[in-house]
């Protein structure tokens, strides 16, 4: 436990003094993305890991979000009305979303979110009046939360890092409160919870209310960071993507989607530094993962260091450790 | 001919080319309860090989008649599925949610290589000479190529309907989606049939997606352009039911295409309606059966 407590402290440090360190706005740049992209995948992975409930029209949501915040700024009201109002509209959408998607689990919700999260991006990209169609709506200024601009690289991964921590504080309690529990319950034996008393459709409401609220999260950030919404933002691609992360990282840990996150943030920039083709790699990753790592890289390097640790000193204990 | 009547026209053009997509789709969803991911892949790959053997592509000099590139690409594509289902799908039995996301990541590739082979301007495929001209049903005015595509998916769907329920095929199949282990104790090769009605739902989509292309043209985005509406149909029609495939691409035609002609922004949130209205009245579908 101390030793998971001193490598937080270290990777805290790190990221509180990043702007120091990193060699110049284009890094800082990129940890930004990481760090919303990972509160995105930490969104995400409350429902797949935690819930079991694998929902691939998320993107959807999260354009929500986005363009709420560009409408209501683009209509005159100020930043904490375009947030608060955002937020408050995603956690409706996404109501409408769970009643809707919850009438199946397994296979059935992920069909239902991806037919959603495509019929979100439909109107994103065809209510033009709303939303100016393919051309997107651009944000004319990021907010100055205490009169501090959040207009540069560094101030704005500030920002950033604060709500990185205050979501992924919240995930903690969440996942460790008794509801987290119950939330796992239904995952793995929902008759049996339903035996126990436990209304199984509310709990896995409420997890994807909260799952929205994490999702409204990352979509202010990300879309203040890049001042601009368009239906791409909304594609399956981008839903596919953090499932990715999720997955690669490992579902079901609160370090994983944060790791995956990295993971691909990475990825995509070098990737698209040297080929074109970044959805043929994103393909072939997924695929590559799914197959031979289907657990996700964090728990999957644990598995390893385990079984590489006991192999050294209890060389009996070998099949055991390794199954 | 007036604006309502064209609709109902292209509305049941499209219902035909849905029927073909979606039949094989919940073919496989109701066999294997895997949604095939890429069957809209699937659908945009068959239009772009089809297209290229017709000679539609400015990229290639081949030039075979319409109906035998409507074959081979039907055949071309349903060889890909088989080999996707062996090598992939097959390993990760029983994984449903690996499955899943493979062949979301199938389908990712696909669409990547099309735009690199193909690049990113539509094709147009022109309809066979004999059959450009027109039908005239009273006040109704069809193409006739548009009449000999729904006439071909009724056709495809007696066809299923014969094959499922009155072959030994169809019987095998049928016993397997419902109890796998129990068919495989009396002897029937259930993982053979698994890759059989793979490779059919695939070749369906394939032969769809060019005798479609006349109609919608083949583009970059066609895959995920088609793949919502066969799972909207999907999940209104009911999984694995062949009358609920039907039934449900007319419906959702209809509802796309009146939709896109008197609410054009809102396009995308009418063909919605049904599917929730389905959801929260009837989870399982129109005809589907409640899983056991």
């Amino acid at each position: 436990m101390s030793g998971k407590r001193i490598a937080f402290v270290v990777a805290l440090a790190a990221l509180a003094i990043l702007p120091f360190w990193m060699p110049g706005t284009y890094y800082i740049n990129i940890t930004s993305q990481i760090l919303f992209y990972a509160v995105f995948a930490l969104a995400i992975d409350v429902l797949i890991g935690y819930g079991g409930l694998v929902s691939l029209g998320h993107a959807g949501v999260f354009g929500i979000t986005c363009y709420t915040v560009a409408v209501t700024l683009g209509a005159g009201y100020g930043h904490v009305v375009a947030i608060l109002f955002g937020i408050a509209v995603t956690l409706a959408g996404m109501a409408v979303y769970a009643v809707v998607a919850l009438r199946a689990t397994g296979v059935g919700f992920l069909m239902i979110t991806l037919a959603l999260g495509q019929i979100l991006w439909g109107l994103a990209y065809r209510w033009i009046s709303v939303t100016n169609g393919d051309n997107g709506i651009s944000l004319a200024s990021r907010p100055a939360p205490f009169g501090l601009s959040l207009g540069s690289a560094t101030a704005f991964y500030y920002a950033t890092l604060v709500v990185f921590l205050f979501s992924l504080f919240m995930a903690t309690v969440f996942v460790h409160s008794p509801f987290g529990a119950s939330l796992r319950g239904t995952r793995d034996q929902p008759a049996r919870m339903n035996a126990l008393g436990f209304n199984v459709f509310m709990v896995r409401f409420c997890a994807c209310l909260f799952s929205g609220l994490l999702t409204a999260f990352a979509a202010t950030l990300f879309v203040y960071y890049n001042q601009f919404i368009s239906p791409q933002a909304l594609a399956l691609t981008a839903s596919a993507e953090v499932v990715l992360m999720v997955i690669s990282g490992g579902a079901g840990t609160l370090l994983g989607p944060i790791v995956g996150a990295a993971l691909v943030v990475i990825m995509k920039n070098v990737a698209s530094a040297y080929i074109v083709r970044w959805n043929f790699l994103l393909g072939a990753i997924f695929v590559a993962i799914v197959v031979f790592v289907p657990e996700g890289l964090v728990p999957g390097s644990v598995r390893l260091w385990r079984w590489a640790t006991r192999r050294r000193s209890t060389p009996v204990a070998n099949k055991a450790g390794a199954a | 001919m007036n604006q309502t009547l064209i609709l109902a026209v292209n509305s049941i053009t499209l219902g035909g080319l849905l029927f073909l997509l979606s039949s094989g789709f919940s073919l496989i969803f109701g066999l294997m309860r895997i949604p095939n991911l890429t069957h809209g892949s699937l659908f945009m790959l068959g239009a772009y090989v089809g297209a290229t053997l017709a000679g539609a592509s400015p990229f290639f000099h081949i030039s075979i008649p319409f109906w035998l590139a409507a074959l081979a690409a039907a055949v071309a594509v349903a060889a890909f599925g088989g080999v996707v289902e062996r090598f992939l799908l097959r390993k990760l039995a029983g994984a449903q949610l690996a499955q899943v996301l493979v062949t979301l990541g199938i389908a990712f590739m696909i669409a990547d290589f099309c735009l690199m082979v193909w690049t990113g301007d539509p094709i147009t495929v022109h309809t066979p000479e004999r059959l450009t001209g027109v039908a005239r049903f009273g006040a109704l005015v069809f193409p006739i190529y548009r009449l000999v595509i729904i006439i071909i998916a009724c056709i495809v769907a007696a066809v299923l309907w014969i094959l499922l329920e009155r072959t030994r095929l169809g019987a095998m199949i049928r016993a397997a989606v419902d109890d796998p282990q129990m068919a495989r104790v009396v002897g029937i090769r259930v993982s053979q049939l698994f890759t059989i009605v793979f490779c059919l739902g695939a070749a369906l989509a394939g032969f769809a997606g060019f005798i479609g292309a006349p109609i919608l043209s083949v583009y970059p985005g066609l895959d995920f352009d088609m793949l919502p509406l066969a799972l909207v149909v999907v999940i209104l029609g009911g999984t694995g039911s062949l009358l609920g495939s039907f039934v449900g691409s007319f419906l959702i035609s209809f509802v796309y295409n009146y939709g896109q002609a008197y609410f054009p922004e809102l396009a995308y949130f009418v063909l919605f309606l049904p599917m929730v209205i389905m959801m929260l009245l009837r989870p399982q579908g129109l005809f589907g059966r409640v899983a056991p």
